[in-house]
């Protein structure tokens, strides 16, 4: 068995394979950046997130990392204080409802729904 | 589900998720639009192996490099206009006819992201975060690495304080080859470990490949 199946050529591997992915990392590091948290407290909430998953049944082969990478974003969001999960689930909820009531096709603003 | 041009179906669960901490971040001025933008652009486009490679190909032609590089990594490379910005240290471990240096982060990812860009899939999983230290030589032979019975293996566990990168051997046969030819025997996987730097004969393919 190849435990590290698809090895790609370094070359033709993107970065990022959604656009959610480059999102949520992008978010980190400008947090970061601006002192929200230190990179220790971080990479402590990242391996939290992955061995949570772990848990919960993920093979965690790789592929569901930025998976970890967001929940671990949420979670410090909240300690730190800088979100709460009531008001991240009411703005997911937000999001979901403008898109349901913008015609297809054209940009998705908040508060149209 | 019927085509209906009244709505747009809305993304996943997760892209909702990113979605809602961004614009809430945003709002509340803890992050802007252009840092974030440019923070996406670096890390696809500008920051990847080829920095790496820069460095041990100068350690390969540079031995006052080398030295300095072995002695503290981070100002060495830092003289070359590579900064790590998450206060991140950079150790970097030589490869030799005896000792065979591997590098792995067993709790998450941590990678020495200035010298490689963002660590590959294989690197961010269970399998490999776990068996890179209990079982290094199976590992490195899935990589099509065989080392001789005789060199040990040393396995390094990066954490978010130190990251290291491995200095590969000089490939045989390259003693005259300048910086810029060096560059192109060493890839990513030799710099975390798991290969050893591209042969000599492997120019041409290089060449051919690009």
């Amino acid at each position: 068995m190849r435990t590290f199946p698809g090895q790609p050529l370094e070359q033709d591997e993107p970065v990022f394979r959604d656009p959610w992915e480059a999102q949520a990392f992008s978010l980190v590091i400008a947090l970061h950046r601006k002192g929200a948290f230190s990179w220790d407290e971080w990479a402590a909430a990242l391996s939290e997130s992955i061995s949570a998953a772990q848990k919960a049944g993920d093979p965690d082969t790789g592929e569901t990392y930025y998976q970890h990478w967001l929940a671990a974003l949420e979670k410090l969001t909240v300690s730190k204080g800088l979100s709460a999960p009531e008001e991240m689930a009411a703005r997911k909820e937000s999001w979901r409802q403008a898109y349901l009531a913008t015609p297809h096709g054209q940009p998705i603003e908040l508060g149209s729904g | 589900m019927s085509h209906d041009h009244d709505h747009t179906e809305p993304p996943s669960d997760l892209e909702l998720r990113v979605k809602a901490l961004e614009s809430l971040l945003l709002e509340k001025g803890l992050v802007n639009p252009d840092a974030l933008n440019t923070i996406i652009e670096t890390y696809e486009h500008k920051v990847g192996p080829r920095n790496g490679a820069h460095v041990v190909a100068k350690a390969w032609t540079d031995p006052a490099f080398k030295q300095a590089l072995l002695t503290d990594a981070s100002s060495a490379v830092a003289d070359l206009g590579y900064m790590g910005r998450q206060g991140e240290h950079l150790t970097v471990v030589e490869n030799t006819a005896s000792v065979h240096n591997l590098v792995v982060c067993t709790l998450c990812s941590c990678y020495p992201w200035t010298m490689l860009g963002l660590p590959p899939v294989w690197y961010k999983s269970a399998p490999y975060r776990a068996r890179a230290v209990s079982e290094p030589r199976s590992v490195l032979a899935e990589f099509g690495t065989a080392l001789p019975e005789s060199t040990d293996i040393q396995v390094w566990d990066s954490t978010s304080e130190m990251r290291y990168l491995v200095l590969p051997m000089q490939p045989a046969e390259t003693e005259d080859w300048n910086e810029a030819q060096l560059q192109a025997l060493v890839s990513r996987n030799s710099m975390i470990g798991v290969e050893l730097a591209r042969p000599a004969t492997a120019l041409d393919q290089v060449d051919n490949d690009s």
